[in-house]
């Protein structure tokens, strides 16, 4: 008989542990209880329970999105398992480091359609960067180790975990030191940079007379911000970012120059499409972005910089990429590229800046959405944690937040998911404690994770909330109303619960704020509040997000404001 | 490269356990890539299996195809060789209906295209062919006047010419050179 042997739930555990894991969040189940059963015995897990798994897949994404560290999520097999699908997704179009361990049924269930029995590995394939069914105890040692080192290196991304109730149970040997060592020959992260593709960069980055950086959440995801400051600052290149690079370079600097794209700024989007140079930076040419290919950055050469070998010259045609990790590249490419300054193409940015504005807030004697944000922004300094759902809220937090320097931006930007808003920051708050973290909730998207209030109120987190209620699910509204000759249908609410005391009857503090005077009193309120808040901004029921190229389209179809 | 199908064949060096080849037909089916052939078996080192596909589809969905298959962790390294100096073949079991007064004449011209008997029946004859499609093709229309009654293809292996091997093996997560990645559109990317 071996003497170390322990069960398979306390190799998870150890694991765990030794991954520097201190907080998952989760639900428990039939099939993950054994699981459970230990987690006592480990008090430097913190196990924070949620209400639904996509919350604990969320919270646990928020809390990777803040700390860099890889997020943990505990699911029981069957539903608790599918549940946490739309979370993966998320993270997995975000390329946010996850670990998921999923409970599944005894091994003898298997394949018996057995109660609460899901082929999550099946189901998950497509929205995990790897995943796992572990079939006996003394693998789980070296499959945890490999899932964290799969999951945050190269392009992060989610990993599911599949454990079989009865491996929980099983006796095995566990040693760090052995199970530890990485042994893919399939998984080669550590690209080695090709001094070529520098120079190549280099001399198109020093001829360029038009250059634009466009960053993207690589260089955080990297923690390359300083390197982007300075290779911006050095050879003076106005920097945009993609709606996931915000965050990634200042927005109270001169040379920044928001964001492009659908909801982008206007001038963003016209400075991209003149520049004889993009240098993206991690970032992937979303969609989003580039609407027409064909059409996209037709003046430009491009440099690629990512991590990704399958991101090159997927959509967009790139003149020289270069493959590594951005604080890496950047390492090697900003001593060699040329101080200097562009004068000419820096006034035409400041010109494109001047005559198209993009974030004038129209007059109105109802609060607007945007006159929330714009406040928020200036009363915490920009340098907030902030959350976001998606849709109109989303992307007015994006455009009239001015994040500064020590700003985090968390936003479902690739899946674009509804009821992120709120688990997000709960993950957010506890991964960074001393931060104030505010969530810019749609009244929509609050309602489909709302029951993580309880989340909230339980671990009194001083989240605050702020829902900006439409009474719509707005961007569908602007939808119909632009592209389905205004033909609105069901995208109003009319059984909207009173947000205030619903909060109130979890506990924690309701705000109402209806119109434009009470708003500076109520958002210094909620930040001096040491709890958790929700306010519920009542804003203007029907109102537009502009600028706005239509999906697909280019800066020629660039709408600037709505016609009145 | 008829309607708009763009071919590309692809060899994969891969870990032999289950599920991988759910996470390679996944991959082609999500970006819409056809397989129009997939040959699969043991390679030469222990725990691992080569796989040559000949996929099909919009320029665009196959033009990077192996870096998208070298994302998955299983997949040792996979390789587009398309364009690549390869040697390939191909096996084909073909059974023809062939009375006894035809046998002699089948037979001449099986042996004109150098094709194996692997059985013979009262009324028909089957015949192992290896080689290139067009050769296969061609035996096969051949035989039509006989009847054919069933044919099998393995679909292609293949191979680089000379002493090149496919599959990387630069040891424990070692680093990988960033120029030997293979990048779509060799047109666009230079040097690498
Ligand atoms: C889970 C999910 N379902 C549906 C959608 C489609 N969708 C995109 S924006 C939107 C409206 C969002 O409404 P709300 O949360 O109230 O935010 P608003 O646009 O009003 O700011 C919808 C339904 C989505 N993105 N996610």
């Amino acid at each position: 008989m071996k003497e170390n042997l322990i069960k398979g739930s306390e190799i998870v555990c150890k694991a765990l542990i030794n991954e520097g894991v201190d907080t998952v969040f989760g639900i428990p189940g039939g099939a993950i209880l054994p699981l459970y059963g230990t987690l006592n015995k480990f008090p430097e897990l913190k196990h924070i329970l949620t209400r639904h798994e996509q919350g604990a897949c969320h919270a646990a994404d928020g809390y990777s999105r803040t700390t860099g560290k890889v997020g943990v999520a505990f699911a029981t097999s069957g539903p608790g398992a599918t549940n946490l699908i739309t979370g993966l997704a998320t993270a997995m179009m975000d390329s946010v480091p996850l670990v998921a361990i999923t409970g599944q049924v005894g091994r003898p269930a298997i394949g018996t359609d057995a109660f609460q029995e899901t082929d999550i590995t099946g189901a998950t394939l497509p929205v995990t960067k790897h995943n796992y069914l572990v079939m006996k105890a003394s693998d789980i040692g070296s499959v945890m180790h490999e899932a964290f080192h799969i999951a945050r290196t190269g392009r992060p991304g989610p990993v599911l975990i599949d454990i079989p109730k009865d491996v929980f149970d099983e006796l095995a040997e566990y040693d760090f030191s052995k199970d530890s060592k990485i042994d893919l020959p399939g998984y080669n992260p550590y690209l080695k940079i090709d001094q070529n593709q520098i120079e190549k960069a280099v001399d198109l980055i020093n001829e360029a007379k038009k250059p634009i950086i466009l960053a993207g959440h690589g260089v955080i995801i990297s923690k390359a911000q300083n390197k982007l400051l300075e290779i911006a600052e050095k050879a003076q290149i106005p920097v945009v970012t993609t709606l996931l690079g915000i965050s990634a370079f200042p927005e109270d600097h001169i040379l920044s120059t928001g964001f492009p794209g659908m909801h982008g700024m206007a001038y963003a989007s016209i400075a991209l499409d003149e520049a004889d140079l993009i240098i993206a930076i991690g970032s992937r040419f979303d969609d989003r972005i580039v609407g027409n290919a064909k059409r996209f950055g037709k003046n430009s050469k491009k440099i690629h910089i990512d991590i990704d070998p399958a991101e090159i010259n997927k959509t967009i045609s790139i003149e020289a990429p270069i493959l590594g990790d951005i604080n890496e590249v950047l390492g090697l490419l900003n001593p060699k590229v040329d101080s200097k300054t562009h004068p000419q193409w820096l006034k035409e940015v400041e010109h494109f800046k001047s005559e198209h504005p993009s974030l004038m807030i129209p007059e109105s004697e109802t609060l607007l959405g945007q006159q929330v944000i714009k406040t928020l922004s200036d009363l915490t300094d920009g340098n907030a944690v902030v959350c976001t759902g998606v849709g109109q809220h989303q992307m007015w937090a994006a455009q009239h937040y001015t994040f500064n320097k020590d700003s985090v931006w968390l936003s479902s930007g690739g899946l674009g998911t509804m009821g992120y808003e709120i688990p997000s920051a709960i993950g957010a708050q506890i991964g960074a404690p001393d931060k104030t973290v505010w969530s810019i909730c749609g009244d929509g998207g609050f309602q489909m994770t709302i029951g993580e209030l309880a989340t909230v109120a339980e671990n009194n987190l001083p989240i605050k909330y702020a829902i900006l209620n439409n009474n719509h699910l707005g961007m569908i509204t602007q939808w119909q109303d632009m592209f389905y000759n205004g033909q609105n249908m069901h995208e109003t609410y009319t059984g909207n619960p009173d947000f205030v005391k619903l909060a109130e009857a979890y506990g924690i503090k309701g705000i109402r704020v209806d119109n434009q005077n009470d708003l500076e009193k109520a958002i210094n309120e909620a930040n001096n509040h040491k709890g958790p808040v929700v306010v519920d901004f009542v804003i203007e029921k029907v109102d537009y997000v502009f600028p706005m190229i239509p999906a697909g389209g280019s800066v020629d179809q660039l709408i600037e404001e709505e016609k009145k | 490269m008829s309607n708009g199908i763009h071919r590309r064949t692809i060899v994969a060096l891969v870990h032999d356990k289950p599920g991988v080849l759910a996470r390679i037909s996944g991959l082609f089916r999500r970006r819409g890539v056809n397989i129009e052939s997939l040959a699969v078996g043991h390679s030469e080192q222990k725990g691992f299996s080569r796989m040559t596909f000949v996929v099909g589809g919009a320029e665009n969905s196959v033009k990077n195809i192996s870096s998208q298959l070298n994302k998955i962790i299983d997949i040792v390294d996979a390789s587009d060789i398309s364009e690549k100096n390869i040697v390939w073949r191909e096996l084909a079991l073909i059974k023809v209906k062939c009375n006894q007064s035809q046998r002699v004449e089948i037979l001449e011209l099986s042996k004109v295209f150098r094709v194996n008997v692997v059985d013979v029946g009262i009324n028909n004859i089957t015949f192992e062919l290896a080689g290139g499609k067009s050769k296969i093709d061609s035996f096969v229309e051949l035989l039509d006047q006989f009847g054919v009654m069933e044919v099998m293809r393995t679909g292609r292996i293949a191979t680089l010419r000379g002493a090149t091997k496919i599959g990387i093996n630069d040891g424990e997560f070692g680093e990988s050179n960033s120029s030997d990645i293979y990048i779509a559109d060799k047109d666009a990317s230079g040097s690498v």
